[in-house]
């Protein structure tokens, strides 16, 4: 430890550099650029505190709660086991910010050179062996802890085993949509998934297949569980337990492509009854109403066969959604707009216009073939 | 600062070049080892990577000819191109005694083992692409055979082209006892081509097939 | 005179300045500095062009921000927001970050061991000029023609480019052969850069010095350029590879062929993981060496300082596929990469007690080095803690991908690395120019940017947690993201506004600086011993060191700090 006298150079230069910037202040450019910066800052600040935010606050879009994807409003048994997980490492992770940001400021305020400073070096301290060895063997314990919780949780959601009665359901990601279908039940469908849901008592956990037709995709529903990539060439697996009814939004999320940030997820929770009822309705043919029937036959004879499927009909395209049972989903283009006829008529006529990039290509329909394909489309419950 | 301090404490260096802290030591390490073993490092890492996907896809292929099916041990080839580093030692080791012509000739041999076996390489290649139908395309095994062998060969072609630039100063009478250091440091490259080359045969021909 | 004097020409006792120059026009000027292997005129060129491309990232990212600030928004198409995003951080990662730590470790490495250039001076300017060539042909990419869906070529395929996303059927155009010929060109100048300190540090120390008495900063680098090494081949191979694939037809990543996407993934991610410690070691070096400074006492724990930058340098090259935890591994992969990920971060946290030891006890001047370095460890605790949440694999499962980790790498590049870039910039111009920045400006900068960077990122933070991933070029009201997403776009307003005032200081005061003789912050190592700025062979008579602080043993030979080491 040392305490030693300065060099009188050095008293100078600590002594110069307290001194204003002489060029800054004797200079009159230099003092009123000073000026200019610091008043366009504050007025900055001021417009910042006062007008933008207090904006942003009122035209913020009146949210429905249940519909806002918060992993801390965890509704799933996987997702409740990551939430308590989130808690005791945020617990963990905000004692050590406190403590060591508390003797960062404690540091800053105590040992800042004071004005009436002599201008000794303080001692000099290398080092201390008692002190470095406290401060590794602390996180290493703390290191220890985390990590046997974090591998609970793994093996508690990754591991878990699937019941007999659990719901078999296969995602399929595609370039822009999620292809849905469920092979015990024989039903396909895209972008809103139907669960049951696990209430009073019976569990119904619903296990997801996941695989990929071209790209990486992800599959994210925060409230329901943490996220699983869907990868060509490769089958992921994962589980939900939804235990209230309901809509639970998420998206992709895994870049995939242009049309990435409107590829959305809805997943609703059904009661066992309602869910029954829907199954029952998806397993039927597509509705053949002889009034529609010119719409009908555009569909066929266009090239939409190409890439749709609708049961009953000639079209079994896979590129893109099943459209036998359209009119049962609430939105269209993977949560893009809502479906409605009015929608659907403009997503026919121009795909690229509400999801650009969007692999649909324009018709190129007629005003009346359009008419009557949308009518017929609209039958399809 | 003051300059009369400065003088007496911070003493000169009389007049060298550098004067390292190892001088003190006794043993400087010679700038071009370093440097050679750092791009040696960085190459070996490059190829790790070629190798691993190599074993990754082993036995992965959907169709087309297997490694068992189409691969011949490349015996002559290798023996030809390890004992190249045979002799560019001993070419380095006349180097060394300051013999320029038993250098000139150990180097000479050095190419042309080298030579050969890029001939041979070529000529397996020939025969795989022609005869059994596989190429880069053909499958996994064909993207990852080609890309991990022919990095190796591209290294072989580098190696040689250096080899030919000291082949020519040798001929022109400019290599002597002095730049011993600096060809030791291209030999370091070359057993480094060798030394991959063991590894690439290991992993294709011996544990793939 | 300066013709005459080339590095390594000793002709006896030469003048300590170099100030005398003859009268040279612009255009020698510029030849100059076109044909230098000067390690000084190198560093500084690698340094403005990291700048350079930090102004242009953080335009880009400006974009970004003004897209999202609303939702539903159509400021951007999709096309140019996903050349945006992907560009800005290539950019940020490859242009700014790798230059700036390179430049400075070009320029103080030989002056700070007391050498006169790098081992291999020649192939230091190659290197830069790889560099440059890799950045403009990236940059070309905007204009170059039809890309994936025709706005330009720019990749949009996100910085670290996942297959098969990158392959000829989804990648169409060339975009992503833009992206992979610009990094790979100057990943090859990173290497021969790497390579060149490394021999410069392990050849050319001056006498005296040991591996045991070189600055940390010398240390830190050392092990940054053995990490770039290791770590940047990685990233070559697998370009070539996807080259291979976009070129000649191999199946390296073709998923269609059998090919696989994870393994692009691990193969980036062994580079990506350690590229990140290479980035934020020379932050590390800076804080080592400025806060002992401002702090008015030596390092506390030096060999512990060095022993954990050589634990983190091996303990990071297994941590890659914690970029990975929602792949799909097995639950033992997944604890495994949890542990090692948690493990790092022991000896990255112990340097932050280091700093805080230093600190402690001394008598602590706030010059603006001081104030970036001091919201550096501020900023590098909290960003070291949003890692250890996101090394927790299931807490993973839900922030991955998302705007948490969005704000956590950007506390740890921007809060972290830039703030010490910063500080670097204000402790070393003053030896690079012989002028100081303006303390005045000096303070506003900090300042603004501070509030700016917390406004912006401490903010982020919470879409994330609510659910909003990333890359994204637009989201739906209703899952309230709007406002924070606002609050996070009105930061960058003081960021801008705080780099209008760091890049007017610096052109201010190569004017009207005060001039800042050789030692303005009475600091301890050998680069405050020459002139500012120093003459093109550094140093008049190579010193001979005893001590890690060869300055402080001059200005207290009563009690030197050989004693005491």
């Amino acid at each position: 430890m040392k305490n030693l006298p300065n060099s009188s150079q050095q008293v100078d230069l600590i002594r110069c550099l307290d001194a204003k910037d002489v060029w800054m202040t004797d200079s009159r450019t230099g003092a009123r650029l000073t000026r200019s910066v610091g008043r366009a800052s504050l007025l900055l600040f001021w417009l910042v505190a006062f007008i933008v935010i207090p904006e942003g606050v009122l035209a913020a879009e009146k949210t429905d709660p249940t519909l806002v994807p918060s992993i801390f409003t965890p509704e799933s048994a996987p997702a409740h086991a990551i939430s308590h997980l989130a808690g005791f490492v945020l617990v963990v992770t905000g004692a050590i910010f406190v403590v060591v940001a508390g003797l960062l400021l404690y540091a800053v305020v105590r040992f800042r050179r004071r004005a009436y400073d002599d201008g000794t070096e303080p001692p000099q301290v290398y080092g201390s062996g008692p002190v470095e060895t406290a401060w590794t063997t602390v996180p290493f314990l703390i290191v220890i802890v985390l990590t046997l919780a974090t591998a609970r949780v793994i093996q508690e959601v990754q591991d878990a085993r699937k019941p007999v009665a659990a719901l078999d359901v296969q995602v399929i990601g595609h370039q822009w949509w999620w292809e849905i279908r469920y092979p015990k039940l024989g039903i396909v469908t895209a972008n809103e998934l139907h669960v049951p849901v696990s209430q009073a008592g019976t569990r119904l956990p619903t296990f997801l297949d996941l695989r990929s037709a071209d790209v990486v995709h992800s599959f994210w529903v925060p409230r329901l569980a943490g996220k699983t990539d869907l990868i060509p060439n490769k089958v992921n697996s994962m589980w939900i337990e939804p235990e209230r009814t309901g809509l639970f939004v998420g998206q992709c999320a895994k870049y995939c492509g242009t049309q990435h940030a409107k590829m959305l997820l809805r997943v609703y929770a059904d009661t066992p009854e309602d869910f029954d009822r829907w199954v029952a309705e998806q397993k039927k043919l597509a509705e053949n109403n002889p009034d529609v029937a010119a719409g009908r036959l555009v569909f066929e004879r266009t090239a939409c066969i190409n890439c749709h499927a609708i049961n009953g009909t000639v079209g079994d395209g896979r590129f893109g959604p099943d459209l036998t049972h359209l009119m049962s989903r609430n939105t269209l283009a993977s949560g893009a707009l809502t479906n409605s006829p009015e929608g659907l008529r403009t997503w026919i006529k121009s795909p690229d216009k509400l999801k650009p990039g969007v692999l649909m290509p324009a018709m190129n329909l007629n005003d009346s073939d359009l008419d009557k394909l949308v009518a017929y489309l609209t039958t399809l419950k | 600062m003051n300059a009369a301090i400065a003088t007496t404490y911070l003493e000169s260096d009389t007049g060298r070049v550098t004067s390292t802290a190892a001088a003190d030591a006794g043993t400087v390490p010679s700038k071009g080892v370093i440097g050679m073993t750092c791009l040696i490092i960085a190459e070996s890492a490059i190829f790790t990577i070629f190798v691993v996907a190599y074993l990754y896809y082993l036995g992965k292929d959907l169709s087309g000819p297997t490694p068992r099916q189409v691969l011949e041990l490349p015996i002559v080839n290798s023996i030809c191109l390890l004992s190249s580093s045979a002799t560019i030692t001993f070419a380095l080791r006349s180097l060394r005694k300051g013999n320029a012509k038993k250098f000139g000739f150990w180097w000479l041999i050095t190419i042309a083992l080298g030579a050969y076996f890029l001939l041979g390489t070529g000529r397996e290649w020939h025969h795989l692409i022609h005869d059994q139908g596989l190429t880069l395309q053909t499958n996994l095994f064909g993207t990852t055979f080609y890309s991990l062998v022919g990095l190796h060969a591209s290294h072989v072609v580098v190696g040689l082209l250096a080899l030919s630039i000291v082949m020519a100063f040798a001929f022109a009478g400019s290599v002597k006892r002095e730049h011993a250091e600096r060809v030791h440091v291209l030999g370091l490259y070359w057993h480094f081509v060798d030394v991959v080359w063991i590894v690439v045969f290991t992993v294709v021909y011996i544990i793939g097939r | 005179m300066n013709g005459a004097i080339r590095t390594g020409d000793l002709g006896g006792a030469l003048p300590l300045d170099s100030t005398a120059e003859t009268e040279k026009s612009v255009f020698d000027s510029i030849h100059s500095w076109l044909v230098t292997v000067d390690h000084k005129k190198l560093g500084l060129m690698y340094i403005m062009f990291g700048l350079f491309f930090f102004v242009v990232a953080g335009l880009e990212a400006c974009l970004i921000r003004t897209q999202l600030a609303i939702p539903n928004n159509h400021f951007l198409s999709p096309q140019l927001f996903n050349q945006l995003f992907t560009m800005h951080g290539t950019t940020m990662v490859f242009l700014v970050g790798m230059p700036l730590i390179f430049g400075f470790a070009n320029y103080l490495v030989p002056l700070m061991i007391g050498a006169r250039d790098l081992a291999f001076p020649r192939l230091n300017a190659f290197g830069f000029w790889l560099s440059v060539f890799g950045g403009l042909l990236l940059y070309f990419s905007f204009i170059g023609g039809e890309g994936m869906t025709g706005a330009g070529s720019a990749p949009d395929v996100g910085w670290f480019a996942y297959a098969p996303l990158t392959g000829k059927a989804f990648s169409k155009g060339h975009s992503t052969d833009y992206w992979i010929l610009g990094i790979m060109i100057g990943g090859f100048g990173s290497i021969a850069t790497a390579a060149n300190i490394i021999t410069t540090i392990l050849c050319m120390r001056c006498r005296g010095m040991t591996l045991a008495k070189m600055p940390l900063l010398a240390w830190i680098n050392l092990i940054m350029c053995g990490m770039v090494l290791i770590a940047v081949s990685p990233l070559t191979a697998a370009q070539i590879m996807l080259l291979l694939d976009r070129f000649v037809g191999s199946h390296f990543f073709d998923t269609q062929a059998g090919g696989s996407a994870t393994l692009w993934m691990h193969f980036f991610w062994i580079f990506g993981h350690p590229e990140v410690y290479v980035l934020i070691l020379p932050a590390f070096a800076f804080a080592s060496e400025i806060i002992p400074v401002f702090s008015r006492k030596a390092i506390f724990g030096y060999p512990v300082m060095v022993g954990a930058t050589l634990a983190i340098a091996f303990v990071s090259l297994s941590v890659w596929a914690h970029h990975m935890f929602t792949i799909g591994m097995t639950s033992t992969s997944n604890t495994f990469f949890a542990i090692s990920t948690m493990l790092v971060g022991i000896p990255t946290g112990i340097k932050i007690f280091n700093w805080l030891g230093t600190m402690w006890g001394g008598k602590l001047r706030f010059d603006t080095p001081m104030l970036f370095s001091t919201a550096f460890l501020f900023q590098f605790l909290i960003a070291g803690l949003t890692g250890i949440m996101l090394a927790a694999a299931p807490f993973n499962w839900q922030l991955n991908d998302s705007y948490f980790v969005i704000a956590h790498f950007h506390f740890v590049l921007v809060g972290a690395l830039v703030f010490m870039i910063f500080a670097a910039v204000y402790y070393w111009f003053p030896k690079a120019t012989g002028r100081l920045l303006s303390e005045r400006f000096g303070k506003w900068h900090f300042w603004l940017f501070l509030i700016g960077f917390h406004m912006t990122f401490d903010t982020m933070h919470i879409p994330g947690i609510l659910g909003m991933p990333r890359r994204i070029y637009t989201y739906e009201a209703g899952r309230g993201w709007g406002i924070w997403n606002l609050i996070v776009t009105v930061g960058v307003a003081f960021q801008v506004f705080g780099t209008l005032v760091f890049v007017l200081n610096i052109l201010l005061s190569l004017r009207k600086g005060r001039p800042a003789g050789k030692d303005p912050w009475d600091a301890w190592t050998l680069e405050w011993s020459t002139t500012s700025p120093p003459p093109e062979y550094n140093f008049a008579q190579i010193p001979t060191v005893k001590s890690r602080r060869p300055l402080w043993d001059i200005k207290h030979p009563s009690d030197p700090d050989w004693r005491y080491e």
